[in-house]
């Protein structure tokens, strides 16, 4: 169990150093490294206080503490790939009514210039 | 009365002249816009070369995308009907007319082409004809009525289907779910006989690997138009 937790500790402090990382060199914008930093920390809190893991997995009904943390980090990721699945279909609307009121107005600029030709 | 003959075309190079000249055949005074969903290949200026303007979209969007920038293009250009034929060469042009004419007769917003109301038309592939059937099941109890070919993109659309098209326009897939879309307007629609000839070029976008793909996709998206539903229209 122990070594499981050290694992589970070990990626959650790679996984914020690699967000703090891609931030830093503008790969990520900072409102969206929120929600992966605090995935990770939640999870580095966890799998480091073993108190607190029991309390919730006896909360949960789990009886090995272990698969709690599994299952919590599983819905953790879950809400953050939810989050950004909602905002990729914001910024694909966006985007497809950008390229499509560009070209309308390409479309009218070449019409305009005809007719004064 | 104004018309517009509007094409969406994606690497249709091979056709689009072809559809363009047709059309212009039969209906020489109307314009014809070709939306050119940013391909790769002479679309727009095989187009331009045969008498149509183009609506040059930057990136592609797939066919809802590029089919709602014509029909946004037309209301803001204040046309009073919109008819949509395919890039492909699929569609007789000569049966514009008899969609048109329903459109002013019947009052309905929206006058679908249909391929399997003319005895002796040519129909698709079997297994495309079995998603048709499915469709038509799916559809009957939600339109309340029977529709019978709700695949088709030979379409023709009056001023009120415009409003709303321009603003709310399935992205992928259209046909089907534009049905949907009209149906929580309370807007009616209508068929028509109409003939389908062989692609004179390129490829359905719609393989065979794909085909489970849109099947499940148009039934989603059924279902969620079905959550958005409006009610009566209020008058």
């Amino acid at each position: 169990m122990d070594r499981l937790l050290d694992v589970v500790a070990i990626f959650s402090i790679a996984l914020m150093a690699m967000v703090l990382l891609s931030v830093r060199r503008s790969h990520i914008r900072v409102e969206y490294s929120v929600s992966w930093l605090t995935a990770a920390a939640t999870l580095l809190i966890l799998s480091r206080s073993s108190s607190l893991l029991n309390w919730l997995s006896g909360h949960l009904g789990i009886s090995y503490p272990p698969l709690a943390l599994i299952l919590i980090a599983s819905w953790v990721f879950l809400v953050v790939f939810y989050r950004f699945s909602v905002r990729i279909s914001d910024l694909k609307d966006a985007n497809t009514d950008l390229a499509q009121r560009l070209a309308i107005l390409e479309y009218r600029l070449h019409s305009a210039h005809e007719d004064k030709q | 009365m104004k018309l517009l003959i509007i094409i969406p075309a994606f690497n249709e190079e091979g056709a689009v002249g072809t559809v363009v000249a047709e059309v212009k055949g039969v209906l020489p005074s109307v314009p014809v816009l070709v939306i050119d969903d940013c391909s790769g290949d002479a679309t727009a200026a095989a187009a331009r070369s045969a008498g149509a303007k183009v609506l040059a979209l930057p990136t592609h969007l797939g066919l809802g995308g590029c089919v709602q920038a014509g029909y946004k293009l037309a209301f803001e250009l204040g046309y009073e009907y919109v008819i949509r034929v395919d890039g492909d060469g699929q569609h007789d042009p000569k049966d514009i007319p008899g969609i048109l004419a329903r459109l002013k007769e019947s009052g309905c917003q929206m006058v679908i082409g249909s391929r399997y109301l003319r005895q002796g038309g040519k129909f698709t592939s079997h297994a495309r004809g079995a998603g048709i059937v499915l469709f038509r099941l799916v559809l009957r109890p939600i339109l309340g009525k029977w529709v019978s070919d709700p695949t088709s993109g030979f379409v023709g659309v009056n001023r009120e289907a415009l409003a709303v098209f321009s603003k709310s326009f399935p992205l992928e897939y259209p046909e089907i779910e534009a049905l949907v879309v009209l149906k929580r307007k309370a807007f009616q629609f209508e068929e028509v006989p109409c003939s389908i000839r062989p692609r004179k070029a390129g490829r359905s976008s719609i393989t065979a690997t794909k085909s489970v793909y849109y099947i499940l996709h148009v039934l989603l998206g059924v279902f969620v138009n079905i959550l958005k539903y409006d009610g009566p229209r209020r008058r």
